[in-house]
């Protein structure tokens, strides 16, 4: 089930060179916790900001000399925030890495749906649309906690909340998680995870005598066993082994020789497994799993 | 009965290329990290060969490994590869040029109607307050609040609303700082206005309207004094660009609603994409027209106190925005 799950948030990405990169778009969590994290950088940056300012005028205050200090602090003030406000996300976004810190952070960046480069109007229109998705509910809120004393005003706010809404919860309501700026500017939010080159599990066995499996014992299982076992192989966990150890002996009639060691047993009969059905796959030959008659 | 005498060939394939995919992660590492000038020349060419022999080896290995780690390390080190030897296909530098060259002024051209629609919208907006506001000064407080005011009400006396015109009497009022507060109001209602587009432009025809309801109503408070002709000298020096930029931004937002709505031969969700790209370009632009405005509003409107030299430098830049956007260009390949 949970293999299924991950299939349908994976995207077809042809590269000119004709190959499908298989991309994986980001879960509503990811994108939710990656704006957490922008919001909350966005909202220091404030902060630090405005002590700052306030207390560059309170210096100018003490002055009292300077007459266009105050107003050039504040200027500078002004500017910063209709940047940070309007201009971070696309900033962010229109560098080489195409995310913002939250989105670097979770591994996520933004991709052109159709697979081309991402051009800056792309980012600039996506980023815009935050104007109805984010800001103004954020305003709206705010304008609640003061409001609501009177029922016209209630009614105003609560109209306000529900027309929100409809953008806030987009992403929950299509298959492919855009919200409206995303579905305006052509993008879609992928995962690219940083993955490592881990050691072949093949590589690490030496031939061992005592393992020697029979074409009988190794044609019980085909692709999908093979790589559960390369899972269970690199998680490592001892309960499982022992049991998934037992479970393959018991199927492949194989009689335990003294001193084997499950983890052993698995290194061996896993290797042998993938021996085999490499050759076969080379052949043209794909036994998908246990089922397949091939 | 087979003994694993020998290593297995998908070993030895990953063996054998396993180095050249070290590189290539070491090397988007450091280009990911920063600008590309950590990398020298030599890097540079080196990313696309191993882009495309690690792609090669994402395939062979599909068809022939059934190692899932390593396929699913050769997918990402592939994702990652392709988007940095695809992202950027021009230089920094060619992207601007064509962007003034080319992209904004063709995509403003294909919004001509819009444009109309949404100029026509705010010169009504303008002409209904003033006529509004010249019969009955009360009406004056519904189209603007009074902290946008600043004190020039219809009750405020003509000598006050003419010194307000040639500014720089005054060193308390804080002009450049009202100036930068206007530009960064004017770009958010921009943006607003463009966002809100996609909502079946209705609301962006309101926001445009009612920006020309509060300049009529400003208006409206000069003329009544007298002194019309100083204050569209006074708002025209900057306001040509200003509210060209803002026309621009409702346009480029009835646009986007319109496709929406009306998608025609598209689908609804390509339509959208495709106004919605062209909106893009619009809006950078718009930015910049703002920018524009603040200068011409900051530093011009101060320096320059002659009605007529204003006058002169807003049909200047009238004549100069029309020529750019609309002389007639080929489209290019872009």
């Amino acid at each position: 089930m949970a293999e299924a799950a991950a299939d349908r948030q994976v995207r077809a990405l042809i590269t000119p060179e004709g190959v499908d990169l298989r991309v994986r778009l980001a879960t509503l969590g990811e994108r939710a916790a990656a704006l957490m994290i922008d919001l909350a950088i966005m909202f220091v940056c404030v902060m630090a900001a405005l002590f700052l300012t306030l207390g560059a005028l309170w210096q100018l205050h003490l002055d009292r000399n300077s007459r266009t200090g105050p107003e050039i602090v504040a200027i500078i003030w002004l500017l910063f925030f209709f940047v940070l406000r309007n201009f971070y996300f696309t900033i962010m976004e229109c560098s080489p890495r195409a995310a913002t810190w939250g989105k670097r952070a979770l591994g996520l960046r933004v991709v052109a749906r159709d697979g081309g480069a991402l051009s800056a109007d792309a980012v600039v229109t996506r980023n815009a649309m935050r104007e109805i998705e984010l800001y103004l509910p954020i305003i709206a809120i705010l304008l609640s906690a003061f409001a609501g004393a009177d029922e016209i005003g209630a009614f105003i706010v609560f109209s306000a909340i529900v027309w929100c809404a409809i953008f806030v919860l987009f992403p929950v309501f299509n298959r492919d998680k855009l919200r409206v700026g995303d579905l305006v500017a052509g993008t879609w939010v992928i995962k690219t995870p940083k993955q490592k080159l881990l050691p072949d599990l093949a590589g690490e066995t030496k031939a061992d005598v005592r393992f020697v499996f029979t074409d009988a014992q190794l044609g019980v299982y085909g692709v999908k066993e093979l790589q559960v076992l390369e899972s269970v192989l690199r998680g490592d966990d001892g309960e499982v082994m022992i049991a998934v150890a037992d479970r393959i002996r018991s199927k492949i009639n194989w009689s335990r020789t003294p001193h084997e060691s499950d983890a052993e047993f698995l290194n061996a009969y896993y290797a042998g497994l993938r021996r085999r059905l490499e050759q076969k796959l080379l052949l043209g030959v794909r036994k998908k799993d246990k089922f397949d008659r091939n | 009965m087979r003994v694993a005498d020998d290593r297995l060939r998908s070993l030895r394939f990953r063996q054998e290329r396993e180095e050249s995919w070290k590189r290539l992660e070491a090397l988007l590492k450091k280009a990911e990290r920063g600008s590309t000038r950590g990398l020298s020349d030599e890097d540079m060419v080196a990313i696309p060969a191993l882009y495309r022999a690690a792609l090669s080896s994402l395939s062979v290995a599909r068809s022939t490994s059934l190692d899932a780690a390593l396929i699913e390390y050769l997918e990402a080190l592939c994702a990652r590869a392709y988007f940095f030897v695809y992202g950027a296909r021009s230089t920094l530098m060619q992207r601007v040029g064509g962007f003034f060259a080319r992209d904004w002024p063709l995509a403003v051209q294909r919004l001509w109607r819009e444009t109309l629609a949404s100029g026509f919208l705010m010169l009504a907006g303008v002409l209904v307050a003033l006529f509004l506001v010249l019969n009955d000064s009360d009406w004056f407080s519904s189209f603007i609040s009074d902290d946008l005011a600043q004190g020039r009400t219809p009750y405020a006396s003509a000598e006050s609303l003419r010194s307000a015109l040639y500014g720089a009497v005054d060193k308390d009022s804080h002009l450049s700082f009202f100036a930068t507060w206007l530009f960064t109001h004017n770009a958010g209602i921009s943006l607003l206005s463009f966002a809100l587009g996609f909502a079946f432009c209705l609301p962006t025809a309101l926001l445009i309207l009612q920006n020309g309801l509060m300049l009529g109503a400003l208006s409206a408070v000069f003329i009544s004094h007298g002194l019309g002709f100083q204050f569209y000298g006074w708002i025209l020096i900057h306001g040509v660009t200003e509210l060209f930029a803002i026309t621009l931004a409702g346009a480029a937002g009835m646009r986007l609603g319109w496709s929406i709505a009306f998608p025609c031969a598209l689908s609804r969700v390509a339509a959208a994409v495709h106004a919605g790209r062209q909106g893009g370009v619009v809006m950078l632009g718009v930015i910049i027209m703002l920018v524009v405005a603040g200068l011409l509003e900051g530093v011009g409107r101060q320096v320059i106190t002659n009605d007529f030299a204003r006058y002169a430098v807003a049909a200047a830049t009238a004549l100069l925005w029309g020529l750019y956007f609309y002389l007639p260009r080929r489209p290019g390949d872009g």
